[in-house]
């Protein structure tokens, strides 16, 4: 038997950082693999806790073990459970120690880490992963502590820094758009003129902020069908989309026309039917859709391809100057959750290592 | 309470309201949404301390205290204060605190600058009705409605300014959206137009019966604010008055309004009366 050692806590893992898709579309673990791998490392010898967070653009270990070799022990059974070269592995993993491990965990939960900057998604799924931990057994003090304060400390820099502010998706920044005209979107009308793929995204990111009435005009009315019976919504055909105009709040142009399908004169006949209540037209088309003079009328809000890649921008630019910032203070969290760890009450016992 | 004067109860509510205001200064300054809830504490704090003044005030003269121009824009400001706290809630509308701490603190604040305001107040007339105080406090409400509208309809331009001209970040990021101040601004314009349509039926019954007791100059003035507020609400509803322009024309009626009550004050045939200081002091 050897000496007493000090457990590790470790993160060891691949990301989208250095893993491009083809591989992390072989590193992932299903739900039904996640159970099978799982039950295989609650026999490996010398792994006291851990817990695993497995997203389309990561999949990462936390943990605390006896020694290196344990963390070591863990890599080379995940490769043979995947099918994947563990040399391949090594020259793609992400690994930390101790206060790297928790600095890595609470970046990755706050969305410093992500394809994404500043996304919020992924603290819902490190709570996901924390959770599933707790129902197989597989977190102790440790890491029950590591988890419910990177919760915490994730909420503190999203309010304390600006690392979440803005959209930086050209769909979302049109749903932020249309929030600032309408409010709630759950009772606008939209409708997506052309049924391409950017309008069936943009259509998407409205219904997941509230929108559920939605329209469909497209030059091939099997096409507009097809997309408004993915959408939940309703197709028309494309020309009777003049008339009703004044009918719809918001709409979505995104058509291959080469020329201006949706020009001043349509734009002023429905105004004339609904002066009170504004208009938001989103041209996400190139060529343009909507004849840019509209921009000047009252109550119509115009926006096209170029300006919402702008404000994307913008906000991309803002959120990333605020990494600094936010880094620093996890650094100073990563601090004081490691003295609470390394404190009398929570550092677990040593144990001999495994032989 | 006692032990206060009704002008140190004004300045404690003003510093409130000032305090209210720097708060959210500060935090649009910094880019942050500043806290509702000391926003709201502020606004709470300053309406009790100057609903303590104003009774005060009120208690002094044996009437609402809307005896002079100092105490008009005291009681125009509590009226919106007051009608903020009712419908802020409701309507939470983001950073209608904010421009209610800005409107409140800049009428206390200059009110008890300029002395001169609360150097005479008018007598009250011996017999007279208390519905012709209960006609003239719910004018000034009206007034408190109004200056909320000319808030809202400031917030409504500068949001549609920034959608146009896609200045969209900072101080802007934080403004309602257009169809909730458009809303808001209908029914704060319904409510105004009401109240002062109900203020001037009061009025005008108390008139019938002496006409001498009002001067013709403020039937004059009143009654074009009242006209002018129930043409704007009248074409608002038919459709024709509406957007930016409806948004422009509250903000001017409100500012002609807070200048009608200096020409009214002025106006007055009723006993003025040098104040005492020790009344108030």
């Amino acid at each position: 038997m050897s000496e007493p050692m000090s457990p590790t806590l470790f993160t060891l893992g691949a990301s989208h950082h250095t893993t491009p898709i083809e591989l992390r579309e072989k590193l992932a673990l299903t739900a039904d693999k996640m159970n099978a791998f799982c039950d295989r490392l609650s026999h490996l010898a010398g792994l006291r806790e851990y817990a695993v967070l497995s997203t389309c653009n990561r999949v990462e270990f936390y943990g605390l073990a006896d020694t290196a070799e344990t963390v070591e022990q863990l890599q080379h059974e995940f490769c043979a459970f995947q099918g994947f070269s563990d040399a391949e592995f090594l020259s793609i993993r992400r690994h930390a120690l101790n206060r790297d491990a928790i600095q890595h965990l609470l970046e990755v939960s706050s969305g410093l880490n992500s394809q994404m900057l500043g996304e919020t998604e992924i603290l819902g799924q490190v709570k996901d992963a924390y959770a599933a931990a707790q129902m197989r057994h597989s977190v102790g003090p440790v890491l029950n502590r590591v988890f419910q304060k990177t919760f915490q400390y994730a909420k503190h820099v999203r309010t304390h820094t600006a690392i979440t502010e803005g959209q930086i998706s050209v769909a979302n920044v049109a749903v932020d758009l249309a929030t600032k005209i309408f409010g709630e979107l759950a009772k606008g009308q939209i409708l997506l003129l052309g049924a391409g793929e950017i309008g069936d995204k943009t259509a998407k990111a409205f219904q997941s902020r509230g929108a559920r009435s939605l329209t469909v005009a497209s030059r091939r009315l099997e096409r507009a069908s097809e997309l408004a019976n993915a959408l939940g919504a309703v197709a028309i055909p494309f020309e009777q989309w003049p008339a009703r105009l004044s009918d719809f709040d918001i709409v979505v142009c995104s058509t291959a026309a080469p020329e201006t399908v949706m020009k001043l004169a349509d734009i002023r006949a429905a105004m004339k039917k609904r002066p009170a209540r504004p208009m938001f037209l989103i041209d996400l088309a190139l060529p343009r859709d909507v004849d840019p003079a509209a921009a000047d009328e009252g109550n119509i809000f115009l926006y096209n391809l170029d300006d919402l890649a702008k404000i994307a921008e913008e906000n991309l630019a803002a959120r990333t100057s605020e990494v600094k910032r936010a880094r620093e203070i996890l650094q100073e969290k990563t601090e004081a959750l490691w003295k609470q760890i390394t404190g009398t009450r929570l550092a677990p016992p040593a144990k001999p290592a495994s032989t | 309470m006692s032990s206060l004067s009704d002008r140190t109860w004004l300045w404690i509510a003003a510093a409130f309201y000032l305090a209210g205001f720097l708060l959210g200064t500060v935090a649009l300054l910094r880019e942050r949404r500043h806290s509702r809830t000391w926003m709201y504490i502020f606004i709470w704090a300053g309406f009790v301390f100057q609903t303590c003044g104003l009774a005060l005030r009120g208690k002094a003269v044996h009437g609402c205290p809307i005896s002079n121009l100092f105490e008009l824009f005291q009681f125009t400001a509590w009226s919106a204060t007051s009608l903020y706290l009712v419908i802020g809630p409701t309507f939470r509308l983001s950073l209608l605190g904010y421009f209610n701490a800005c409107l409140s603190a800049t009428l206390t604040c200059v009110s008890l600058l300029v002395p001169v305001w609360d150097s005479i107040h008018r007598a009250r007339i011996p017999g007279s009705s208390p519905w012709i105080e209960f006609h003239a406090a719910l004018a000034l409400f009206s007034y408190g409605v109004f200056g909320l509208l000319a808030l809202t309809s400031i917030m409504y331009l500068l949001q549609v300014f920034s959608l146009k001209r896609q200045h969209l970040r900072g101080f802007f990021s934080f403004l309602p959206s257009i169809v909730d101040l458009d809303h808001i601004n209908l029914r704060l314009l319904t409510a105004g137009a009401v109240l002062m349509t109900a203020a001037l039926s009061v009025g005008y019954v108390h008139w019938v019966h002496d006409r001498d007791s009002v001067p013709a100059i403020k039937i004059l003035i009143t009654g074009s604010i009242w006209a002018a507020y129930a043409v704007a609400l009248i074409l608002r509803l038919r459709g024709i008055l509406l957007t930016k322009r409806l948004a422009w024309t509250c903000i001017v009626l409100f500012v002609a309004a807070l200048f009608s009550l200096g020409i009214i004050e002025s106006s007055r045939k009723t006993p003025i009366t040098v104040r005492a200081a020790a009344t108030h002091e």
